[in-house]
């Protein structure tokens, strides 16, 4: 299907649906690529998959009352998220046992409550894997909103943000509160991870939150452009998918994922600094005048032992 | 600090702790592993409970959010493969004083260029913190600790890891900041170090086994104590040596 054809069909009142999908996929995707950026830095995506799946029996109780999937969704990962900050206070056990510990035990309480209700076969596909059909009017301000506040937020806490990623022990001398920056932040993770369940679905909501914010990454060494870098991947990769999957009738999840996916092995290989083919090429240049060393054995000691730096 | 006891995990860390620090001394903190040594760097922080006694700063007691004190951490406690600059890292010693939702402001960013140009990482401020070296990479952490113009300075381990070149220009700077009305504490286990730019010892074991100018400090018998070293251990030779 060519682009005309794309755009015929987004502005055709009989699939009203297509627009709205493509304007929820596209928000999404931007606050994941955001708030993404500090999963990836802090080292926190299992944290992000334990939210995902801890999502599944909020929407399992809401699918059965026939309430607001979103919202049930957000009550139950907030919940999730607020148990495995209190659990990893405990140091005996690793932060990472606790997570899977809730990650599996939310995901198998969603699977028995949704067994409960008549017919959720299909249903049970539709949170797994995404569908752009059946979105509700209301769902595109809940995202929306949803969506402002949490880029608000990460504007406003940004600073402790960081400090918090950089060093835990130092925050805590400057007074700031660590332990409830921890819990915002996975607020703020949860909340992105449940307004994207709608077209990714469950399982690949992970991808949105990690894959474009490792892209950018790659690509660059400051957190500013890292920011403002993973969501524009994020966005394109929601547009282009979305495009394809109505296409060739793929499913749109998968191929949103998959576009996104390819970006970040296109980053991998050709990033300016840290791809694969610039080191290659910087390694070849380097043979002729006397091989430049690696970061390994960076010299900078020798540096070190004059009083002015460079 | 007075009277200082304090307990970890149920079991007694550090007892009977008085110590008196002033401006213009450089005081290194040596003991074995476990003596207690960041143990008490974290109770002047207020970052641990304290059993009994008090820890004073300027007179009054002591807690996180004060900008009297700047801490430098051991260097692994930093995340140094985060994307950001030197310049912003030693900015991040801020955020406590700034406050929530506040953006930097103008005292902020020369606060920063000051304590950049204390340990001549001016030049290097654009750099992403992941590229510099072990030594850089302390002076990074000690500008940080700078930014908030404290009077007390606490570092961990500053020395550790490198190389003699780097520690001497180290040992030059904490010198010259506690000739600039700094009160510094450091704990090391590096003797000729310590010995060499400390102008006092402080040998710590749970309590404090010796306290006094590094001359003052020959009896080996403070040391075998300290330490839990027998007669012949190497250390000793090396302390009469220097």
């Amino acid at each position: 299907m060519s682009i005309t054809d794309f755009l015929t069909d987004l502005f055709n009142p009989n699939l009203a649906f297509l627009p709205k999908a493509l304007a929820i996929a596209v928000m999404s995707s931007i606050v994941c690529g955001v708030v993404g950026c500090y999963v990836v830095l802090r080292g926190m995506a299992f944290i992000g998959d334990a939210v995902a799946h801890a999502v599944f029996p909020g929407i399992a109780v809401a699918f059965v009352l026939q309430g607001s999937l979103v919202l049930g969704g957000a009550v139950a990962g907030v919940a999730t998220a607020l148990l495995i900050a209190i659990f990893s206070q405990n140091r005996r056990v690793k932060e990472d046992s606790i997570i899977g510990v809730f990650l599996v035990g939310a995901f198998a309480l969603g699977i028995v409550i949704i067994s409960q209700a008549p017919g959720y076969a299909g249903s049970l596909q539709q949170f797994l894997f995404g569908s752009i059909t059946g979105i509700p009017d209301r769902d595109l301000y809940v995202v929306g909103g949803a969506g402002l506040v949490i880029l608000g937020l990460v504007l406003a806490l940004h600073k402790e943000f960081v400090a918090v990623c950089l060093d835990r022990e130092m925050s805590r001398s400057m007074g700031l509160p660590v332990f409830w920056l921890d819990i915002v932040l996975y607020v703020l993770v949860t909340l992105a991870v449940v307004i994207s369940l709608q077209t990714i679905g469950n399982i690949l909501v992970l991808a949105l939150l990690i894959t474009p914010a490792a892209a950018a990454r790659l690509l660059t060494d400051r957190l500013g452009v890292m920011m403002l870098l993973a969501p524009v991947i994020g966005g394109s990769a929601a547009v282009v998918g979305l495009y394809l999957s109505w296409s060739y009738d793929t499913p749109v999840g998968g191929t949103i994922v998959l576009i996104a996916t390819a970006v970040f092995l296109a980053a991998w290989l050709l990033a300016p600094r840290h791809g694969l083919l610039a080191r290659r090429w910087r390694r070849r240049a380097g043979q002729g005048d006397g091989s430049r060393p690696s970061s390994l054995s960076d010299p900078s000691s020798r540096q070190e032992a004059s009083p002015v730096t460079r | 600090m007075d009277q200082l006891e304090v307990d970890l995990g149920g079991r007694p860390v550090l007892r009977d702790i008085n110590l008196r620090l002033d401006r213009g001394e450089l005081v290194g903190l040596l003991g074995p592993n476990g003596a207690g040594k960041t143990t008490l760097l974290r109770a002047i922080l207020a970052l641990t409970g304290i059993r009994a006694g008090r820890v004073l700063v300027g007179g009054k007691p002591s807690r996180p959010g004060r900008c009297e004190i700047g801490y430098v951490p051991q260097r692994h406690e930093f995340t140094w493969d985060f994307p950001i600059s030197v310049e912003q890292a030693v900015l991040s010693g801020r955020t406590g004083r700034m406050g929530l939702f506040r953006r930097p402001g103008v005292a902020d960013w020369r606060a920063v260029g000051a304590a950049l140009d204390r340990v001549q990482l001016t030049e290097l401020r654009r750099r992403p913190v992941g590229e510099l070296s072990g030594g850089q990479r302390q002076r990074v952490l000690v500008a940080r600790a700078l930014a908030l113009a404290p009077r007390i300075l606490l570092l961990d381990e500053p020395f550790t890891g490198l190389d003699m070149p780097t520690q001497e220009l180290l040992g030059d700077l904490f010198t010259s900041l506690a000739g600039a009305e700094h009160a510094v504490l450091m704990t090391t286990h590096d003797l000729v170090a310590a010995v060499d730019t400390c102008s006092r010892l402080v040998l710590l074991n749970g309590r404090i086994i010796a306290d006094g100018h590094p001359a003052d400090l020959q009896d080996a018998a403070l040391w075998t104590t300290t330490f839990g070293v027998s007669d012949t251990s190497p250390l000793l030779k090396l302390v009469k040596a220097i």
